[in-house]
């Protein structure tokens, strides 16, 4: 199926979130739409699946120009999304999901399910695409990445040729990530085609055929996936980023925060965190890895008192577990919570407001009794400068920022205290490249100070940029700390449950799954050289693309991936897919 | 919507642009769909549905209807005469009447009968603000009452004292109501919508007893009544005869600035709006989510209590007692006001003003009109205001009025103030 979208246009209120997009995807190809957060992605994909109406321009099917009202309208037309939140029901079986809205039952409207057909029909579909599932397991009890392929199994059984996947990578394992690569070369080759979101560049030199960038709503060019990393930064941003951090080694102090046989259960009872212990240093950025549920959450919660635990954590010989959220803040902890929209901000309120959030009864911002606002708009104008917070004023209600600033609002209020410890949770999770660079900074400048910092990120890139040290954490327990320069794939490996308990790994991660997958597509098994193959016409950029560097050196290409403090030569060695684009 | 507005702009030439900046600036903000257009609309309604509903309510007229097509003079013209009537009526008894020997009057009946919905209005207000239903304010008035009535026919003490402690026992005891609902939610978990019906439930049952023992009852009469407040606890009137303008009014204004300054200046209402907004982001900013709910329900009770006081020791109260209707359903037309003036301290006021200014002229209505038009009129007006002010969006399509984005920069000045203009006439002529 061939799709184009022709001249969409779409405003909300006075900000234009599609001005005049253009998009082709050809059948079979991995079209990928690359963009920071709030360039308007979604808001495309959301035209195309249904969810908007646009307020001008076309969806044109195989020739014919369609209007997609409803979702419905859109699957009919062969258009499948896989959403980042996945629309699975937990309680239900993979069977029962992938029937959901299309029952077929027997004996009418009250008949029952016809649960055997169900089960047929997914096994036929997982087994022609090479998605290996298992019907009859309850959703809740899936890794996240085989809940994705139950979501991608599902567009399929609607018969989607075009799939769109809306920032599928972000919950992944990077092994998972390679996976769902197959699966989506697999789909290739059986003729469909592949959106996929995102804003991470590597993953888009990897898979993508052809590279569409977005930026505030225009189509600002188009790539092969040759084109540098840092040349698609800089088209993706609009000027010049630097991926690297800049971090000079230091000798870490002495130890701040000792952590001591920590438990804590989560919100159903289960022990999250398993008898953790660690310490960090004063001047040191502790990473901890993993992937999202193996306890890091309820970790964080322990340490900034969200969450009641077992065991010890001392900051400077003072203890943390037991205390308030309150007092915990007042013993001097800056806490980056990690979902901003849930536990960072207040919408309805002010960037000031929200800045003054945590300190509201102290000076300057107040009392006990009542606030300063003259105090509290000033704090709001110098961190928005600060910050470089992009609102029109500091009484801009929060609900009205794109996430990267609402993102650089809590890390500014975690910051604007000068913490005893920095605890960030997903620092930059969703925001886009410019903004991420920012928060790297500050991050790094508060270990500089001397101060210890405790990072929590899935994304591994992130981990390895910022740490001194990285603890690896799965199934609640830290499965080894290792030094900043250890290899993805080992860190991977370790994510997974690997290294010291090898059996345990295996019935957690899916990676047995993967060899199918493989098998049933032979033509993915060599996933870097079909990525290789972009069509000729993508290479063509349009007018807006800074004229590509003709000789790319891979010294420039190693520089500009976001690795630690590596030498250029260490670094393409890392990724194969990275190695072998070049 | 706004496709259907730019269609029509664009057919139309002659609205291109009208008047100068300024107008144009307010012809905007009024068809942009803000929440003051859409309460004004939601009353305009009303008022249209009262209208068919005088009409339905005459059977004279409902005959003339049956033969309108061959006579439609008569039907039309009576049914003018009778709407116009009935709210010209309602004018004279709500806000002024010429003819009446004082002017004043109907305003003072209007404050009057607003002044416990203000209270009530605000006990709803603020816990609302913190995240909290509170649909408790009977049981909350009625314990209040309790106490301020006790303290009322027990004590002895000069005027001032007296006043003073009824007030501050019927706040303590409403306070307590409220802060029970509070903890129990807080503390154990219980919903507070659950636990305030059961209080409202409770606190009835507790004041019909109380008003049969030997310690409240009157003994001087027969009915279920309690013993009246001694008149160095009734509050003083501050202006007019009767119905008197008293104290309860000053405390009224009094509490709407005490509110607003608690929301909007004070650290514990930044916290409770905090809560009210993100109970998560409040927290993890160390702000106690179950302390500061508790407060916005003690503030709630005894704002309540507050009501209590106007109840048993203000006009409208002829007797000064406590009855077994002691509460009047003023808890709950707390909750529609609270709605109606946005959960905003002076929108409470307002909101309360409009419905007390309902209340008192549907009286007169009732009384001015033949064939009588009924009081309930009134409170279906009130509903249908509510209504329509809970549902916008309804409001919105019908006036087609076109949403403006919260923090955007305005509407579009693509759109023709006139087209607009003409569309919002269409659904009233």
């Amino acid at each position: 199926m061939r799709l184009e979208l022709r001249g969409i246009t779409k405003t909300f209120g006075s900000v234009a979130a599609n001005s005049a997009i253009d998009l082709t995807v050809e059948p079979g190809e991995i079209h990928c739409l690359l963009g920071e957060n709030g360039a308007g992605k979604s808001t495309l994909m959301n035209i195309l699946y249904g969810l908007l109406s646009p307020d001008s321009g076309e969806i044109v099917v195989d020739g014919e120009v369609r209007e997609f009202t409803s979702p419905g309208d859109a699957i009919r037309a062969g258009i499948g999304m896989v959403h980042q939140h996945f629309m699975l029901v937990p309680v239900f079986t993979v069977a029962e999901n992938l029937v959901l809205g299309h029952e077929e039952s027997r004996g009418g409207v009250l008949g029952w399910l016809d649960r055997r057909k169900a089960r047929q029909d997914v096994v036929e579909v997982s087994a022609r695409y090479g998605l290996p599932v298992d019907p009859d397991a309850l959703v809740e009890d899936l890794p996240v990445g085989v809940q994705q392929r139950v979501e991608i199994i599902k567009a399929l059984m609607r018969d989607a040729q075009v799939l769109i996947l809306d920032e599928p990578t972000a919950v992944l394992t990077p092994q998972e990530t390679e996976e769902l690569f197959t699966v989506m070369r697999g789909l290739k080759a059986a003729g469909k085609s592949v959106v996929f979101i995102t804003h991470k560049l590597r993953e888009v030199r990897a898979v993508a055929d052809r590279i569409t960038v977005i930026r505030r709503g225009k189509v600002v060019g188009q790539a092969d996936p040759k084109t540098g990393v840092r040349e698609l930064a800089s088209l993706m941003v609009g000027r010049d980023v630097r991926l690297v951090v800049e971090k000079e080694p230091r000798e870490p102090g002495a130890v701040a925060l000792s952590v001591r046989g920590l438990s804590v259960r989560d919100d159903r009872g289960q022990l999250a965190v398993d008898d953790v212990s660690f310490d960090l240093h004063a001047g040191e950025v502790l990473g901890i890895a993993g992937v999202q549920g193996n306890g890091q959450t309820e970790l964080v919660e322990a340490i900034t008192g969200l969450r009641p635990a077992q065991g010890s954590a001392e900051l400077s010989g003072r203890q943390l577990i037991g205390a308030s959220p309150r007092t915990v803040l007042r013993m001097g902890v800056g806490h980056i919570p990690e979902d901003r929209q849930h536990d960072g901000l207040v919408p309805d309120f002010s960037i000031a407001e929200n800045l003054a959030l945590d300190e509201a009864d102290r000076a300057p911002f107040g009392n006990m009794l009542m606030l300063d606002l003259d105090a509290i708009a000033k704090n709001g104008a110098d961190r928005l400068a600060e910050f470089d917070i992009r609102a029109e004023s500091a009484q801009t209600p929060a609900a009205a920022l794109s996430g990267g600033n609402q993102q650089k609002v809590v890390v500014a209020r975690a910051l604007q205290r000068d913490p005893a410890l920095l605890v960030a949770s997903q620092p930059t999770r969703g925001v886009d490249v410019g903004a991420m660079e920012f928060i790297h900074k500050r991050i790094i400048e508060q270990r500089d100070a001397g101060k210890p910092v405790l990072i929590v990120s899935t994304e591994l890139d992130e981990i390895t940029a910022l740490s001194d040290r990285i603890a690896v954490m799965y199934r609640g327990k830290i499965v080894d700390i290792v030094p900043s320069d250890t290899s993805n794939e080992e860190l991977g490996l370790l994510m997974a449950g690997g290294g010291a308990e090898d059996a345990a790994a295996d019935e957690a991660a899916p990676v047995s799954d993967a060899v199918p997958v493989s098998d049933a597509v032979p033509s993915a098994a060599e996933p870097t050289e079909t990525a290789e193959t972009a069509e000729p016409a993508a290479a063509e950029p349009a007018d807006t693309v800074p004229a590509p560097r003709a000789a790319e050196s891979p010294v420039a290409e190693a520089e500009a991936e976001p690795v630690r403090d590596a030498t250029p030569e260490e670094a393409p060695a890392e990724e194969s897919s990275e190695t072998a684009d070049e | 919507m706004s496709d259907r507005l730019k269609l029509r702009s664009e057919e139309s030439p002659q609205g291109a642009v009208v008047g100068d900046g300024r107008a144009k600036r307010i012809l905007q903000a009024i068809v942009s769909a803000n929440t003051v257009t859409v309460t004004v609309l939601a009353f305009v309604l009303s008022v249209v549905v009262g209208g068919i509903l005088m009409i339905l309510s005459d059977q004279t007229l409902l005959h003339e209807w049956g033969y309108v097509t061959s006579v439609p003079g008569d039907a039309f013209r009576d049914s003018w005469h009778k709407v116009a009537d009935g709210y010209v009526a309602m004018f004279h008894g709500a806000i002024y009447d010429p003819k009446a020997p004082q002017a004043l009057r109907p305003i003072e009946n209007t404050v009057v009968n607003a002044t416990p919905l203000v209270f009530a209005g605000l006990a709803v207000a603020v816990p609302f603000r913190a995240g909290l239903f509170n649909i408790g304010g009977q049981s909350q008035l009625i314990i209040g009452a309790v106490g301020a009535t006790w303290v009322g026919f027990t004590f002895s003490l000069p005027m001032p004292l007296h006043v003073l402690l009824a007030i501050i026992v019927g706040m303590l005891c409403g306070a307590f109501v409220g802060g029970l609902t509070g903890l129990l939610k807080t503390r154990f978990g219980a919903h507070e919508v659950i636990t305030s019906i059961m209080l409202n439930n409770i606190a009835l049952g507790v004041l019909a007893w109380l008003i049969s023992t030997k310690a409240f009852h009157d003994t001087h009469r027969q009915d279920a009544i309690s013993k009246p407040v001694k008149d160095s606890a009734l509050l003083p009137h501050i202006h007019g005869s009767s119905p008197e303008v008293n104290l309860s009014t000053l405390l009224a204004i009094l509490a709407v600035a005490a509110v607003w300054w608690l929301l909007s200046r004070s650290t514990l209402g930044f916290r409770l709006r905090a809560v009210g907004s993100n109970p998560d982001a409040a927290n993890t900013a160390g702000i106690s989510v179950a302390r500061t709910q508790v407060y916005a329900m003690l503030i709630a009770g005894a704002l309540m209590g507050l009501v209590a006081v106007t109840q048993v020791s203000g006009t409208l109260s002829a007797s000064h007692a406590m009855t077994n209707t002691l509460d009047n359903g003023i808890g709950f037309t707390g909750i529609t006001v609270a709605l109606l003036g946005r959960g905003k301290p002076v929108g409470v006021a307002l909101a309360a003003l409009l419905f007390g200014a309902l209340n008192a002229g549907g009286r007169v209505m009732e009384a001015a009109t033949q064939p009588t038009v009924p009081h309930d009129v009134v409170t279906v007006l009130q509903a249908v205001i509510v209504i329509f002010v809970a549902a916008p969006l309804l409001v919105k399509e019908i006036f087609r009025l076109r949403d403006v984005r919260r923090g955007g920069s305005g509407p579009a000045p693509s759109v023709a103030p006139a087209a607009t203009v003409d569309s919002a006439v269409e659904p009233v002529t």
